[in-house]
């Protein structure tokens, strides 16, 4: 199947390009917006960011496999970080990774079946002081305790109205 | 005592309230004077960077080449992704526009025309604080082009956002750079240093978000009053971040030089059930952990700390109570460090693998006392033998541990020397063994 951008997006990408003297910089952020239209990064996105950028399709899947943030293949729809360095080990890390594993049935990478959950073991995110952390897509959750997070997948299984 | 960097002004992350506070003034005293006079100030002031290495901040700009005819690069290290580190977001956060106004007067210091502010890409939401606060800083005409205009000057410099997508490496500062490019984050081998060869191979200055967020309060209030807060080698506040077990965990700007034990007990409120501590690792979990008992004393700037065995780093605290199983601690320092080798070096890549497989074995209770001597070994073996500092990141920790808790690591460990895995280890070297033994 192709990949080509949306017109939107081809928008953005320029002026990302915008930013930098050359067009290979743009990679980056390139990938992350192919990754949010497409949902993950396949074959197809590689070859359409390096036609755009003017690099090699394996210029592009170095960049891609360097980095932890992008997905080669498609993750669930609340996708799960749970940190387990140590200062959120220190505060019961392990206790909120080891709940969300349990409660979503899943393993470091797993996907549910429904595509609804991912889950993902993750290094120190830089809530250190707001210790033990998850992140689910974009956005923070600090200072959990078991409850809180109880809530909050409890709250994420909600069919989408 | 004052704050400089996050001073508790409320909404100090508006442009107004920002320029209300004296925000811009800096920089427009800054464009006044020659940029020689801003490079002295700077190093007279003593600024040390607070990324991690507190090199003088004016030394490093004074490496950039006077006469070229290539453009200048200015890169501001946001990926703050060392292990007990949040620091860089509170700026991010709450202010930014100090930020903004620091790059403007470092780009004119050093004579560049565009800054990138590297931001790890986690940071979703910092990254939009940010660019709403460059969006508006551009808006309002403090930024770009009509920067000329609005100080009165002949010299102007864009500002963008990089955003990382996650790997600790690109932290360190060529990595960083190869990132930005557009390439793996692989480190370069150094020299060339980045004041000679950075981004696309031209003249690049790399400095930490808190660095640059101390620029213009220097340039306001002038060098002599900087150098006089805090330790005078190291003059300045710090951006503590205080974790783990603490009763307040949280970032506390502070003189540097401030106790160590103040820092904890007084402004992180202490430990929770009044536990003693085992283990302070005092500047991020690269940083020499020190023993519970050697606390006393210790104050909190490059100078005392190296005195004390350990090094300031990036100023995060992560303090651990005498419940702390320190083996799984450090099990999970070297994941993460294995977890994070680029690869490029064998002695990093191979090593860092061994030290985590060392110490799992040890926590799952299958540790012999030699496997101590090995992880130091191991270890030593590392140090000074990669292209970056990752490698001793990855030592130092596992190296000051084991050392300096071998008591304790001791009494995890079974006495006895255990032949058969010494001798698979220590004759690897030698005999051939099949590849399938050696892994796992
Ligand atoms: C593995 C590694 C990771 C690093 N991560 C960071 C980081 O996240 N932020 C940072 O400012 N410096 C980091 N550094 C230090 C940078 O290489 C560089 O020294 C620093 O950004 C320079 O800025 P400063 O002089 O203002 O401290 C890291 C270094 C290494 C070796
Ligand atoms: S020391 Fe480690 S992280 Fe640094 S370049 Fe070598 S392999 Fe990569
Ligand atoms: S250790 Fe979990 S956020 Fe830093």
């Amino acid at each position: 199947m192709d990949f080509k951008f949306t017109p939107e997006n081809i928008e953005r990408i320029n002026k990302e390009i915008a930013k930098y003297p050359v067009k290979k910089p743009a990679v980056m952020a390139t990938l992350y917006i192919a990754q949010e239209q497409n949902g993950f990064i396949s074959n197809e996105v590689i070859k359409e960011v390096s036609l755009l950028l003017n690099m090699t399709a394996e210029e592009v899947l170095g960049v891609v496999t360097f980095y932890t943030m992008y997905y080669q293949k498609p993750m669930g729809k609340n996708h799960i970080q749970v940190c387990t360095n140590v200062s959120c080990m220190l505060r019961g890390g392990y206790e909120i990774w080891n709940q969300v594993k349990e409660k979503l049935g899943l393993e470091n990478m797993g996907v549910t079946e429904d595509h609804k959950f991912s889950l993902e073991e993750v290094e120190c995110m830089g809530s250190c002081g707001t210790a033990p952390m998850l992140a689910v897509n974009e956005d923070y959750y600090e200072n959990l305790t078991k409850e809180k997070v109880e809530e909050l997948l409890k709250s994420l299984s909600q069919p989408l109205s | 005592m004052e704050k400089i960097v996050l001073p508790e002004i409320d909404n100090l992350h508006v442009l107004d309230v920002y320029v209300q506070n004296g925000g811009f003034t800096a920089a427009k005293k800054a464009f006044s004077q020659s940029s020689d006079d801003i490079i002295d100030q700077v190093k007279k002031s003593g600024l040390r960077g607070r990324g991690g290495a507190a090199f003088s901040a004016g030394l490093k700009w004074s490496f950039m080449p006077k006469t070229t005819d290539k453009p200048k690069y200015l890169c501001i290290n946001g990926d703050e992704s060392e292990p007990g580190s949040f620091k860089d977001r509170q700026i991010f956060e709450y202010n930014p526009h100090q930020l903004i106004e620091g790059i403007l007067i470092t780009c004119y210091a050093i004579g560049a025309k565009i800054a990138y502010i590297y931001i790890r890409g986690e940071y979703h939401k910092w990254v939009k604080l940010m660019q709403k606060a460059l969006d508006d800083a551009y808006t309002a005409g403090y930024v770009g082009e009509a920067m000329k205009e609005k100080f009165g000057t002949d010299f102007f410099c864009n500002i963008y956002i990089h955003k990382g997508a996650g790997a600790y490496i690109c932290g360190e500062e060529s990595s960083l750079m190869n990132s930005l490019e557009g390439q793996r984050g692989y480190p370069r081998v150094k020299p060339p240093f980045p004041a000679q060869n950075g981004l696309w191979g031209c003249p690049t200055t790399i400095n930490n978000v808190e660095t640059i967020a101390n620029i213009p309060p220097i340039i306001n209030k002038g060098w002599e009053w900087f150098s006089k807060i805090g330790e005078p080698k190291h003059p300045g506040t710090i951006l503590f971040g205080v974790s783990g077990h603490v009763n307040k965990p949280g970032v506390y700007e502070l003189p540097s030089g401030t106790l160590l034990t103040d820092i904890i007990f007084n402004y992180a409120g202490g430990v929770p059930g009044n536990k003693k501590i085992l283990c302070v690792i005092p500047g991020g979990s690269s940083m020499p952990p020190l023993r519970g008992d050697q606390l006393e004393g210790v104050k909190m700037d490059s100078e005392s700390l190296k005195a004390a065995g350990s090094a300031i780093g990036t100023g995060g605290i992560m303090v651990m109570d005498e419940d702390t199983d320190l083996v799984k601690v450090l099990a999970r320092i070297a994941h993460f460090y294995h977890h994070e080798s680029c690869g490029q070096c064998t002695p990093c890549r191979e090593g860092t693998g061994w030290l985590e497989k060392i110490l799992k074995r040890i926590l799952a209770g299958n540790g012999s006392v030699n496997d101590l001597d090995l992880l130091i070994t191991v270890a030593t073996q590392i140090e000074g033998n990669t292209i970056c500092a990752l490698g001793e990141a990855a030592a130092w920790p596992v190296r000051f541990m084991v050392t300096r808790f071998r008591d304790y690591f001791e009494a995890r460990v079974s006495k006895e020397i255990n032949l058969e895995v010494a001798n698979k280890v220590h004759s690897m070297r030698h005999t051939a063994i099949p590849l399938a033994e050696i892994k796992n």
